[in-house]
């Protein structure tokens, strides 16, 4: 079983390699909407490859409201 | 379809067609890959009416308020048809706004029942929000977990009566039907009162256009309480036994599995999914090796040729067979609404056979006003006036633009509880809709902006600057105010709207980095959607009424003064 420590630090290197940023650039606390400068949309197809990563599914009202890197994390981990 | 000439209500009009179409496919619902649930209109009646009788057991009766928050699904419709048939009022709520957001309408809506689904429930119950809502006396709670703490609501599974059946309860056209927020979370709440005849009237305008009948399917993604999925995603195909396919994810994938699998004849979007489906496509053009790309270039050339004046459907299919596979080869239409599209995008999907449905409208006047009749098509304006609409040009410049007003029987009656608001906003019976326009010598309608101090977002939310004020309160400066920036420097455009947050600081203070946090991190605690763009510092008081509010408009006029490119520092 992941810790919530690795489970953040695994959204963070996704969302690295989905949008292209540089790996360490991102951090927990990090609005990702701000920081990857990405739409709504872009944020659910970001979900459908964290889905996939930890075998989950995360339904779309669980996500709703969330903005940043800790909290998506504690609602992915709730589901491991 | 109905004769909606006929009918006093939307219960009434409603009742009739389950009737009429009771073996017509008219709900289907999926969660990503797997359908859930697939109902006929007898199947739904089957639904609705003990639900109904539960109601009216309940002592929910005429003119009673119910409000609904819940994702796009079977339950939501089965639970407004039910409404309407006890002569209830319907209070369509959006399911994105705060727990707190919602209590406040759902208080100010004096709604006495309230049906939503557990996840939502399990935030609006632990909200302090809750607190005073004596209005409430039952919630009805979808999907709820076997074991799951209601905190005094009822399961909606179990809120049934089969003892006898319900009975419908009539009303007059010009009785109350819906409460539609158009805005007013943070400030003054707008709730715009809809009759009956509205939706029966508008009905008619937007059908003589976009026909439904038996065999339409329909694919509703943009949420059902606002105005055009409303109208389009449940009255208008309901009174023409079309059906309605349900997706409870809104993942891309999924939504574009969806078009193949259900051969969707119409959806509506909002301006944001449309580019973005725009964006796939192009992606896949450019991956085509230079032969293929370029023998598409030419189909597409061929395809525009042919549809210069009206759409050929069944030939831009055939001419553009792998374009119009994906989504499902039935496709008729892409109604977009809910903000301004860019006209290149509409060109995009018109050029590839797929026409696009562009309006333009407002919820207080009983969703479109106008619509492109694609008679030709035309990507630069939104269309001409819906059959039954007067709409005129208020105080145009000498090059034609003014306020754009609407008459019509399809415009609300006024807003809840605010007489003042209702005389400002709809005169000698003229709708001001605050948006700048003119007509064309064709008659089309072309938008330049807005008069009014608000903004409109790709994803179709009215954004309205006292509605997200209460955030920076107790902010250490003077004072402060929200602005749509194209409020301040009118721009002549729709699209690209900022809001700014205009600040006056204390004498001495000076605008630090310590401050620029505070405010950035106030700014993060709102919807992103929702959230200032840039700030604007002004070194004068703020001009005040003699009750110390703000004279919005008179502060708009001094910053105007300002160099927008030296005044607004993005935040």
């Amino acid at each position: 079983m992941r810790t919530l420590e690795q489970t953040t630090q695994e959204i963070l290197d996704l969302a690295s390699k989905h949008f292209n940023v540089p790996t360490g650039t991102l951090s927990p606390d990090d609005d990702f909407f701000k920081k990857l400068g990405i739409d709504s949309l872009q944020t659910l197809e970001m979900l459908s490859r964290l889905e996939n990563h930890f075998g989950i599914e995360l339904p779309d009202y669980e996500v709703h409201g969330v903005s940043d890197f800790r909290t998506l994390a504690s609602r992915i981990q709730s589901r491991l | 379809m109905l004769d909606l000439a006929k009918y006093q209500s939307v219960g009434a009009a409603l009742k009739d067609a389950l009737d009429q179409f009771a073996n017509e496919v008219c709900l289907i619902e999926a969660d990503r890959d797997r359908e859930k649930e697939r109902l006929t209109y007898r199947q739904f009646q089957e639904r609705a009416h003990p639900l109904a009788k539960a109601l009216q057991y309940g002592g929910f009766s005429a003119a009673d308020r119910a409000s609904i928050i819940m994702t796009n699904q079977s339950k939501w419709l089965i639970s407004a048809y039910a409404v309407f048939f006890t002569g209830g009022v319907l209070v369509p709520l959006d399911y994105k706004l705060t727990p707190e957001e919602q209590w406040q309408l759902l208080k100010h809506s004096a709604a006495k029942v309230l049906i939503t689904e557990y996840p939502i429930w399990r935030q609006l119950s632990a909200s302090q929000g809750r607190a005073g809502a004596a209005d409430l006396r039952t919630v009805l709670v979808t999907e709820a977990p076997a074991n799951a703490d209601l905190s005094g609501a009822h399961r909606w599974e179990d809120f049934r009566s089969t003892a006898a059946q319900p009975t419908f309860v009539p009303r007059e056209r010009q009785d109350l039907a819906c409460l539609v927020y158009s805005s007013g979370t943070g400030g003054r709440a707008k709730g715009c009162m809809m009759t009956h005849e509205n939706y029966l009237e508008q009905c008619v305008a937007l059908t003589s256009i976009y026909p439904f009948w038996p065999g339409v399917r329909y694919l509703s993604i943009l949420p059902t309480n606002h105005a055009i999925d409303f109208m389009v995603g449940f009255f208008g195909p309901f009174t023409c036994g079309a059906a309605v396919v349900h997706l409870r994810t809104l993942r891309p994938e999924y939504v574009r599995e969806a078009f193949s699998k259900y051969k969707i004849t119409y959806v509506s979007l909002v301006p944001l999914v449309l580019k973005n489906l725009q964006k796939g496509l192009q992606a896949r053009f450019n991956e085509l090796p230079s032969g293929k790309r370029k023998a598409l270039n030419a189909l597409i050339a061929i395809n525009q040729a042919f549809t210069k004046s009206h759409p050929r459907l069944g030939l831009s299919r055939r001419l553009l067979k792998q374009v119009h596979e994906p989504f499902g080869g039935e496709l008729r239409a892409i109604i977009v609404g809910g903000a301004f599209t860019e006209p290149q995008t509409l060109q995009f999907f018109y050029d590839l056979g797929i026409p696009v449905a562009n309006g333009y409208g407002l919820t207080e006047a009983g969703t479109a006003i106008t619509v492109n009749d694609l008679r030709p098509f035309r990507a630069d304006t939104v269309g001409k006036p819906l059959p039954g609409m007067e709409v005129c040009i208020l105080n145009p410049t000498a090059d034609g633009i003014g306020e754009v007003s609407v008459r019509s029987k399809t415009v609300m009656s006024g807003y809840l509880n605010d007489p003042e608001l209702t005389a400002e906003t709809i005169v000698d019976g003229w709708l001001l809709t605050g948006d700048l326009g003119r007509f064309d010598p064709h008659g089309h309608l072309q938008l330049f902006g807005r008069k009014k101090n608000m903004i409109v977002t790709e994803e179709g939310k009215n954004i309205y600057p006292e509605d997200i004020e209460s955030v920076f309160e107790s902010l250490p400066v003077k004072e402060f105010c929200v602005f749509a920036a194209n409020y301040i420097w009118p721009e002549r455009s729709m699209v690209g709207e900022q809001l700014l947050l205009a600040l006056h600081l204390e004498p001495g203070q000076t605008f630090t980095e310590d401050l620029r946090r505070d405010i950035s991190a106030r700014n993060n605690k709102l919807l992103n959607y929702k959230r200032i763009h840039g700030i604007v510092l002004y070194d004068s008081d703020f001009p005040r009424t003699a009750s110390m509010k703000i004279k919005r408009n008179v502060l708009a006029e001094q910053l105007a003064q300002l160099d927008r490119a030296k005044a607004f520092l993005p935040l």
